[in-house]
């Protein structure tokens, strides 16, 4: 009998994640881990890693790793990748990060259409300091700091990142996907396979949203947030390719 | 035989792959991890088809696939 | 060697680029402009590269990804840009990457003025940013010292893993003078980061990462004493200052950077009217340069005057603590663009014979 499915073979060794159960961080990285390995490109990946839960992360894939200051990994990214372009850079960032304190990195970096990966994780809101209201937060959705649910007229409409993103001249592939089942899962790890190859071929930025959950600050069981996807978060932010001039 | 093995120390107990199954045979089951989470487990291999949904959707690697 | 008329901005862009400076990136800032600009085309005719940054956070921040590479990388800008530019640098400082940060003060606090100043002392040499932590400072008081210096730097930085911080003034970034510019390096003789660059994987295969986060409380506590066991090295072989005179003076005039030039022109002076002033310019900020206060005769001496374009006075307090209180201080001060004249510290000395 052959193993048919394991994780990849550089993660299983070092140990399981610490995200909470269901979390979505732990299924990109896991479809980030396999991607690496099946493009054999693991000696030349350069994880730019953000604050947030996800800043936890870099050793649970077994990649090499850069913690970026709050917001930044977009601009580190980019650097990077000028200085070294024969390396695979991946700029992962979660919705505080990317979106609010590094929006002026993301958008830079998404202008210059610095040939790198941005993978961003959409949980709709800040949550490792414990479920502060983020750019995403949905309206009506109720966060930390939000307790009444966010109100258009009071705290603006969430930033739609894909769709501002694909409106950009310079990217080439932009997306939403999701991994709360494993069909969106496979269709998130196509897209992320299809952003690496095109870095490989020198063909330009691409930006990956994922919208992900996060039961404990969404105070849902696993199951429950999965549902909340489909149903709810899905429908603010429709799945699907935004942009794809490859 | 298709089967799946889970691994109890990864296994954080979210239920995923329970109802990612198309044959409905993953349930969480009565054995803890050392860290409390009761693990999930295969309830009849004879059926399992080796599709790997359930190992695909698993955010924490504890699944792995034989065929 | 080659010798420039060269302005003080341009001969810091080109003595980095023959250090093995391959990437800058920065924002505009007066009184430094002159420097991005410099680099924004010579950068690419050795092979390097050159990012306008959308901020001088974005910047420090590309500059902290470069050089976890391995590539000599710097930045500079001026004091606002600088309190942006900080959590970078702890950045740098907390993941030990070897850098080089310039600043071409003027004066503050906030916007301030664009002329020059040196009302940054305090941001450079003690808390730039949270957490504790140093960078190594070197303050240049002519342009090619401002030139050897940031060669040196470079040096500096890679021998310790560290960010060097070069703090010069407007007065030095934007004086032209004659100067012998150091020697091209060679790429391949600097110092090789194989060891611990993040675009490489470990020998055992494992990862790298380049961090200032722990996970663990003692581990964080073993990577601030690994700092600081680099700071008390400093302290024990990289003091560096100028003694001039110092061998029979009575009277002490101390000052760095501009100051310090300044305040060497007053010791001329001052001698030449038979008055025994001797100087002592501090060029490493950081380590302190305790040695040299440590060595004055104390018997004869009885006050020290200290120079400086900064209101509050900000560098007379290390004085103070280096000399451990037992001369009385006399500042010499201006601020907010206002240059420091020979005149004022030769009558502050005068008016105490
Ligand atoms: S707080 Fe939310 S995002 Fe963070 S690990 Fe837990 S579930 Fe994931
Ligand atoms: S491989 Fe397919 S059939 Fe077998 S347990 Fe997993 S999901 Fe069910
Ligand atoms: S998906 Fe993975 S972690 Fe979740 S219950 Fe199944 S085996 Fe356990």
């Amino acid at each position: 009998m052959n193993v048919v499915y394991g994780s990849p073979s550089f993660t299983s060794e070092v140990m399981g994640t610490g995200y909470c159960p269901g979390c979505g961080h732990g299924t990109v990285h896991k479809l980030l881990a396999e991607v690496v390995e099946e493009l054999s490109v693991r000696e030349k990946t350069v994880l730019c890693y953000p604050i947030g839960c996800a800043g936890l992360g870099g050793g649970w894939t077994n990649l090499n790793t850069l913690s970026c200051a709050h917001g930044r990994a977009g601009a580190v990214a980019t650097a990077v990748k000028k200085t070294n372009q024969d390396n695979v850079i991946i700029a992962y960032q979660g919705d505080g990060d990317l979106a609010a304190i590094g929006m002026a990195e993301t958008m830079h970096a998404a202008n210059r259409g610095e040939n790198i990966t941005v993978i961003f994780i959409n949980n709709t809101n800040f949550g490792m300091t414990g479920g502060q209201m983020a750019p995403t937060t949905l309206i009506g959705q109720k966060a930390t700091t939000s307790p009444d649910g966010r109100d258009l007229e009071r705290h603006g409409a969430p930033f739609k990142m894909a769709e501002l993103i694909a409106k950009l001249e310079a990217p080439k592939f932009v997306g939403r996907y999701a991994v709360h089942d494993a069909k969106n899962a496979i269709k998130t790890k196509a897209a992320i396979k299809k952003g690496l190859q095109m870095q490989l071929d020198k063909k330009g930025y691409s930006f990956i949203e994922v919208l992900s959950v996060c039961p404990t600050n969404w105070k849902k069981n696993p199951l429950d947030s999965a549902k909340y996807i489909d149903e709810v978060v899905s429908k603010t932010y429709p799945l699907g390719v935004y942009k794809d001039v490859e | 035989m298709p089967k799946i093995e889970v691994d109890k120390e990864f296994c954080k107990s979210c239920g995923l792959c329970t109802v990612q199954c198309p044959k409905k045979i993953i349930k969480i089951g009565n054995v803890v991890n050392s860290k409390g989470y009761n693990i999930a487990e295969q309830t009849d291999e004879s059926q399992c088809t080796g599709c790997k949904l359930c190992a695909i959707v698993c955010p924490d690697m504890a699944i792995v696939v034989y065929k | 060697m080659s010798k420039e008329f060269i302005k003080g901005n341009e001969a810091i862009a080109e003595a980095a680029v023959r250090a093995g400076c391959r990437f800058f990136a920065g924002y505009p800032i007066t009184p430094q402009n002159d420097i991005p600009e410099y680099l924004s085309k010579r950068l690419f005719e050795v092979g390097g590269n050159f990012i306008q940054g959308e901020s001088e956070v974005a910047s420090v921040n590309m500059v902290f990804g470069v050089a976890a590479t391995g590539i000599r990388s710097m930045t500079s800008s001026s004091g606002p840009g600088l309190a942006l530019k900080a959590e970078g640098i702890s950045n740098l400082a907390g993941a030990r990457v070897p850098s080089v940060v310039v600043n071409v003060a003027r004066g503050g606090p906030a916007i301030g003025t664009i002329l020059t100043a040196q009302q940054d002392y305090l941001s450079a040499t003690k808390a730039p940013a949270p957490g504790g932590f140093k960078c190594f400072v070197l303050a240049p008081a002519t342009v090619q010292e401002a030139a050897d210096l940031v060669y040196e730097a470079f040096d500096i930085a890679d021998k310790y893993r560290t960010p060097v911080y070069v703090l010069a003034d407007g007065m030095t970034g934007n004086m032209m003078e004659v100067v012998e510019l150091p020697p091209m390096r060679e790429l391949s003789e600097l110092p090789s980061k194989d060891d611990w660059r993040v675009n490489k994987l470990e020998q055992d295969g494992n990862f790298r990462s380049i961090s200032s986060y722990s996970p663990t409380a003692e581990g964080l506590q073993e990577m601030n004493e690994a700092s600081e066991a680099m700071y008390q090295q400093w302290d024990k072989e990289e003091q560096r200052w100028e003694a001039f005179m110092m061998d029979d003076a009575e009277y002490v005039v101390t000052g760095y950077g501009s100051s310090g030039r300044i305040a060497k022109s007053a010791v001329k002076e001052l001698r030449a009217q038979g008055i025994k002033a001797g100087l002592i310019r501090p060029i490493t900020l950081v380590p302190f340069p305790k040695d040299a206060f440590d060595q004055i005769d104390y018997g004869r001496i009885k006050e020290i005057f200290v120079a400086e374009m900064s209101i509050p006075a900000q560098y007379a307090d290390d004085v103070r603590w280096a000399t451990k209180s037992k001369l009385e201080i006399i500042s010499v001060l201006t601020s907010g663009g206002v240059i420091l004249e020979t005149e004022a510290i030769v009558d502050a000395v005068k008016e105490r014979v």
